[in-house]
């Protein structure tokens, strides 16, 4: 066993993790409190990305062009929810998954047409663009560390904001008896209209954290999206720790899986089956669990209940 | 009822107008990726395509050329359905372009089975050049395993002794893995074949982590477009460049480049890859094409604008052997079979399986004049090479 390599795949792994929980904490707020499903999170996520993308080539800053693109996401996200997403909340789940499907098409089409085909880089400061040494032999990219650091700030942040604000108490018995909130005289419409806008600025964040990595590229959300989905599914809809846990279990399985699934296949398959059969194998790993934990405990994990 | 009648006989009206005010000129129909990540290659494509339209002054064997162009959407389904459309509503005489192989494997039959010339403008599967080879299939590129084979020799030639492969998880993945296997002589100490499609994987944090302990002495890397500047992101992240030399090929292209360079990425600069062609190879069509090319686009030709250009001519000489009576494909097969007309990388001839039968170059990434990042022309690697598979191929 290479504990050297063990370690740093430990650590993609949350990294991995961190980015997802990023993106799924929106979701798991705007599905678990509005009852809303949004296919066209993954949209925010590539905006996000775009934005930070062409601030950072304006410029020449990362930092400032992630600081002037979380606004101008909230912006995207503060209209979605106005022309779009406002006047679905009353109809049923169907309605959603088509309206957001076409947000989707939408938004692609618009990237396309604004920003071409090409892939937009964001170029990072050279401190950040280089290699950390933990300990003797273990070195990670800085920017991956710093993708951790700042997940788990965001996160501590969310978990402040949930569990000792008004507005936290407020989002915790929505996503638990949204009708009771709403008897109670809470402004129902605005709770939703801010916890919308959270969730795309957290999904921007999140395509802003992996862009300096793969690049802001059309239709970069739609895969992950599917990804999140099933972290809130395995976290239990509507809980921000649920899907925190979630998602570096999430994350760990997935680097895991690519790191040592074709050594496992390889003791008892031929070399050239393993290699070929365990990318497809270790792509479904996530979703064993998900069948898995929705057998056993069919709200997810940290399911809220009282619905 | 009645109007939905009408409507009816009022298309069926307009479709054979439109079939006759059609009938007499040159059908190409070009499918290759427009939207997606990758759509990129496919403009670059279309792009050089139009400019050898535009050299031709879009005429083939004195008729006039319709071109059409459909988006495959990056999946082998859509692929197939744009090349049924082509067939039967378009009645094209050619269908061409696809970059991707799972894509042509998959339309293949609907272009050959409704009897149209089918020519490969990119990809190169095994398949069709061993058994599934036909006498209506031409590719105006490779055969996927070629080009690696190239780079396995430049490999033992640098001295190389263990090598790390990473590849897609996809037919033309495992044609590039083969074909570097097949010409490398040295130890292949650990490979990874990652996710490929629409929804392809980008992040390759877990691969570089096992690249970087695997105590390999390169790294072969096959990523076309989208993934080529993400991959050599990461690899310079992951602090791999200086330790473990990088080889690659379809990674490092003018796409790649441009995005690279806005990304101040100059690990690329010097890096190797082999390839048939290079923007700066010395013949009077290349530097025209490349001179035409930046100026309508201003980027530098790809290879796949540069295969796309050939695939235009080597249906024109098809098309002019007879005169434009398009109903003689006996006689555009022996046409095109010569491959006599000027291409973009010199002459060459086809082998049994119609795959090119033709020089692979070493590269490397230089600056030019105004500073821009291309791909140079070094030296020939592999002359008048023949792919491994034409002998199954029973033409």
């Amino acid at each position: 066993m290479d504990w050297t390599l063990l370690t740093v795949q430990l650590l993609n792994g949350l990294q991995f993790g961190i980015l997802l929980f990023l993106l799924a904490s929106g979701l798991t707020l705007i599905f678990g409190i509005m009852d809303f499903v949004n296919l066209a999170h993954g949209s925010l996520y590539m905006v996000g990305a775009f934005f930070c993308a062409t601030l950072t080539q304006w410029l020449d800053s990362f930092w400032l062009g992630l600081l002037l693109a979380l606004p101008a996401t909230a912006v995207v996200g503060i209209l979605v929810e106005l022309i779009v997403v406002r006047h679905l909340y009353e109809r049923d789940h169907l309605d959603h998954v088509l309206a957001t499907f076409g947000l989707i098409l939408v938004f692609d089409t618009l990237t396309q047409m604004i920003w071409g085909p090409d892939g937009q880089v964001i170029p990072l400061p050279a401190w950040l663009d280089g290699q950390i040494s933990l300990g003797d032999a273990i070195e990670v990219p800085t920017y991956r560390v710093a993708i951790i650091l700042i997940g788990l700030a965001v996160a501590f942040g969310l978990f402040i904001l949930v569990t000792q604000t008004r507005l936290g108490m407020q989002i915790r018995a929505g996503a638990s008896n949204r009708k009771m909130v709403s008897a109670l005289g809470v402004n129902i419409g605005l709770l939703f209209s801010i916890v919308f806008v959270i969730g795309a600025v957290l999904a921007g964040l999140a395509g802003m954290m992996i862009g300096p990595i793969t690049e802001a590229s059309i239709g970069m959300g739609n895969q992950i999206i599917i990804v999140a989905f099933v972290v809130i599914v395995i976290g239990g809809i509507g809980s921000i720790k649920g899907a925190f846990i979630a998602a570096i279990l999430v994350g760990l399985i997935d680097i895991m899986g690519r790191s040592y699934l074709d050594v496992l296949f390889k003791m008892f398959m031929s070399a050239q089956n393993a290699e070929t059969s365990a990318p497809a194998v270790s792509a479904m790993l996530i979703y064993i669990l998900m069948a898995v934990i929705l057998a056993v405990r069919p709200s997810g994990l940290f399911g809220p209940r009282g619905r | 009822m009645m109007m939905s009648r009408l409507l009816k006989y009022f298309v069926l009206s307009l479709g054979l107008v439109a079939t006759s005010a059609f009938a007499d000129n040159v059908r190409i129909g070009f499918v290759t990726t427009l939207t997606t990540p990758a759509g990129a290659m496919g403009r670059d494509m279309v792009d050089a395509a139009n400019i050898a339209l535009d050299h031709i002054g879009h005429k083939m064997g004195g008729k006039a050329v319709e071109f059409i162009v459909e988006d495959d959407g990056f999946k082998p389904e859509i692929g197939k359905q744009k090349t049924d459309k082509l067939v039967k509503q378009d009645d094209v005489h050619f269908v061409t372009g696809f970059i991707w192989s799972h894509v042509l494997l998959a339309s293949r039959k609907s272009a050959l089975d409704g009897g149209k010339f089918l020519i490969s403008a990119n990809a190169g599967p095994s398949p069709l050049a061993g058994k599934l080879c036909h006498k209506n299939f031409f590719s105006s590129s490779w055969q996927n395993d070629q080009n690696p084979m190239a780079t396995g020799e430049v490999l033992n030639k640098k001295g190389v002794k263990k090598l790390y492969i990473m590849s897609p998880n996809y037919a033309a993945g495992k044609n590039m893995v083969a074909g570097v296997e097949r010409t490398f002589k040295g130890e292949i100490v650990g490979k990874d074949m990652t996710k490929w499609g629409k929804d392809m994987q980008l992040d390759f944090s877990a691969e570089l982590a096992k690249a970087k302990v695997s105590g390999a002495d390169a790294i072969f890397v096959f990523y076309p477009g989208p993934a080529g500047p993400a991959f050599i992101k990461q690899y310079d992240q992951a602090g791999l460049r200086g330790k473990i030399p990088l080889y690659t090929v379809f990674t490092v292209d003018a796409l790649s480049l441009a995005r690279l360079q806005k990304a101040k990425l100059g690990g690329v600069l010097g890096s190797w890859n082999t390839m048939f062609w290079a923007p700066d190879l010395d013949n009077a069509t290349n530097k025209r094409f490349v001179a035409d090319f930046k100026a309508k686009t201003g980027r530098y030709p790809t290879h796949y604008a540069a295969q796309s250009y050939d695939a235009i001519m080597l249906i024109k000489s098809g098309v002019d052997a007879v005169n434009g009576d398009t109903s003689n494909q006996d006689g555009i097969r022996a046409g095109m079979l010569k491959a006599d007309f000027p291409s973009v990388r010199g002459k060459y001839r086809y082998g049994s399986n119609h795959f090119p039968i033709q020089n692979f170059y070493l590269r490397t990434v230089k600056e030019d004049a105004n500073g821009d990042w291309f791909v140079s022309h070094v030296s020939t690697v592999l002359s008048d090479h023949q792919d491994s598979y034409h002998g199954q191929c029973k033409l």
